[in-house]
């Protein structure tokens, strides 16, 4: 790591005052194998529009990494790597020896977890789900709901960002890590009990090429089975609006949407899905949109590239045949 | 049990933003919108009360925080419809938006954080997991590491154990986690997301009982005075918001009659082999 210009911070809570070296820090992911997730690949592509190296915090070995990253700092701690505090506090010790410039996470449930705890500690605004990176200092990130976007520009001397995966290219791991170990505070404010996780075969919903997403329009969960085929023949993953969760049909980590995954892929196929703002917010950035639904008034097919005005229990039947 | 539950007055939900691009960083209409309780924030009152309800202690107090002007008053009276106790509003002048463009999640913490050691003895802060202006969802952990309290966020289930613990499911990327918040100094800080419950809605009587509850409201000058806080660390952010616009439409995309219509089309696009 460059680091011509180093004084050790004062204690969280003041702004640091050091003249910073540009380096960027990217924090990793959990994942269940030794690769990197699909959004810290898309973290790190939004890392390397910055000026300076990348160091890339991670819980867990990994076996490889893109070329842009310089060097991997790999975590010990007690306990469960999940929590925020342990997270945060592994950061702050991260910047303590590194002295970043900016400091990069996914803008995911477990980043924004942290994001705005680390901003604390470090003294730092976040700017999070920055879809755009215009220069060291300046961001674009939506409000309302994806309906409009706001240009930013930091001042403060850290730039603590979370980036939106689906903005951003996934780089490619094709690098050997250098990996040094990193000792950082124990959490004693919370511990981890159990986790509920869903498995499945498919691709990951945020990060798939293709997603069929089923609404209220389904009925139940078993007529989900429809879209699984569907799904299957064109390698991709299931979705659904939150009528469909609410209702029960399906587990919420399927839900795309405001609350929910943001989800860009080559092909979304909106199935019985009425199309409510905080819906489109969640998928209004895929590059192929087709809408299946009986009913032609539903705002679904306003953003809908391909719409066709059918009973989904024939329409996605046939699809599926003849794709 | 003391709760603190911040509320935020947004634009209401089911309102289609209308964007004028010649008002520079006020490009987002405000006048004369609907404006309604953040839903994540109702969420948040909602718990609140259960969680009172369901310990049953005669002194336990829900209050209910806003910063935002004067109609910011209404959304207080609705929390206090619902079962809380007592209001603070920190009323901002007139033209200062709540919508990051004045107002960020930094700020609204610092003044949070200030409230919180005002009031003394808050066993949880129970906020919504983001507003539906901003879309942030910053205030909540960056208050949880201005305080070192110990943080849940998207809770989709909060338990108080007698110890002063909390026990919360939360949602994650992949299904929900269950994480434990140790009894400590300071207050628990947990947001609420969509599934922890569904808000009541305010009954007459409660409508009429919630005209008689205390509001203290202070003026974000003053309140900034007293808690020895920097107006500009509120009011000048940061993160300077230098423009907002509408994002670039989408192409007018087109009905097809058919099955065999769509894939031929699908085919064309090279989107399907």
């Amino acid at each position: 790591m460059i680091a011509a210009f180093r004084q050790s911070l004062r204690r969280p809570l003041t702004t640091a005052t050091s003249l910073r070296c540009n380096s960027t820090l990217v924090i990793a992911e959990p994942t269940s194998n030794d690769t990197l997730a699909p959004a810290t690949l898309s973290a790190i592509t939004a890392a390397s529009s910055l000026p300076g190296p990348i160091s890339l915090l991670t819980f867990s070995p990994v076996s490889s990494v893109p070329s842009s990253v310089s060097n991997v700092l790999q975590v010990n701690t007690d306990g469960n790597s999940k929590l925020a505090e342990t997270v945060s506090n592994a950061v702050v010790a991260a910047n303590e020896q590194g002295g970043y410039s900016h400091v990069v996470c996914a803008a995911t449930k477990f980043g924004s977890n942290y994001l705005g705890r680390v901003g604390a500690m470090l003294g730092v605004s976040p700017v999070s789900d920055v879809v755009e990176v215009l220069s060291e200092n300046t961001f674009i990130r939506p409000l309302y709901a994806g309906n409009a976007l706001a240009k930013i520009t930091s001042s403060d001397s850290l730039k603590l960002i979370s980036v939106r995966p689906t903005a951003f290219d996934k780089a490619t791991s094709d690098t050997d890590p250098t990996s040094t170990p990193l000792d950082t505070q124990p959490n004693n404010l919370t511990s981890w009990l159990n986790e509920s996780v869903s498995k499945s075969e498919r691709p990951d919903l945020s990060s798939a090429s293709v997603v069929i997403s089923g609404g209220r329009g389904m009925k139940n969960g078993e007529n989900f089975a429809l879209l699984e085929k569907l799904a299957d023949k064109l390698g991709g993953a299931v979705g659904a609006s939150r009528a469909a969760v609410d209702a029960g049909f399906v587990p919420n980590d399927l839900q795309v949407g405001q609350t929910g995954k943001v989800v860009a892929p080559d092909l979304y196929i909106a199935v019985g899905i009425s199309g409510a703002i905080q819906h489109l917010s969640g998928m209004k950035d895929s590059k192929t949109i087709v809408a299946i639904n009986k009913d032609g008034e539903a705002p679904i097919f306003q953003v809908a590239d391909l719409g066709l005005v059918a009973d989904l229990f024939e329409a996605v039947p046939e699809l599926t045949e003849k794709v | 049990m003391k709760i603190l539950v911040p509320i935020k007055r947004v634009i209401d939900y089911a309102i289609k933003i209308r964007v004028d691009p010649t008002k520079g960083p006020h490009a987002v209409q405000t006048a004369n919108v609907k404006m309604s309780m953040n839903p994540f924030c109702e969420i948040a009152v909602e718990e609140a009360i259960r969680l009172k309800e369901a310990h049953k202690n005669k002194g336990d107090e829900i209050v209910a925080v806003s910063i935002g002007p004067k109609q910011c008053s209404e959304t207080i009276r609705t929390a206090l419809a619902m079962g809380a106790d007592r209001g603070i509003h920190i009323e901002t002048k007139g033209d200062v938006r709540g919508d990051y463009v004045d107002l960020q999640p930094w700020g609204i913490a610092k003044l949070l954080k200030g409230v919180v050691e005002k009031e003394e003895n808050v066993d949880l802060v129970l906020c919504g997991k983001q507003s539906i202006d901003s879309d942030c969802g910053q205030t909540g952990p960056l208050l949880a590491g201005f305080l070192n309290a110990p943080q849940a966020t998207f809770a989709a289930k909060v338990t108080k154990e007698d110890d002063g613990s909390f026990i919360v499911d939360r949602e994650t990327d992949a299904g929900t986690e269950t994480i434990k918040l140790l009894p400590s100094d300071a207050p628990a800080v947990i947001t609420c997301d969509l599934r922890l419950n569904t808000p009541r809605y305010p009954t007459m009587p409660n409508i009429m009982k919630a005209k008689k509850k205390p509001v203290q409201t202070i003026s974000l000058e003053d309140m900034v005075s007293e808690l020895g806080l920097d107006l500009d660390e509120v009011l000048k952010p940061k993160n300077q918001v230098v423009e907002v616009y509408e994002p670039p439409p989408r192409k007018e995309g087109e009905f097809v009659e058919s099955v065999d219509e769509l894939l031929s089309k699908l085919k064309e696009k090279g989107v399907v082999g």
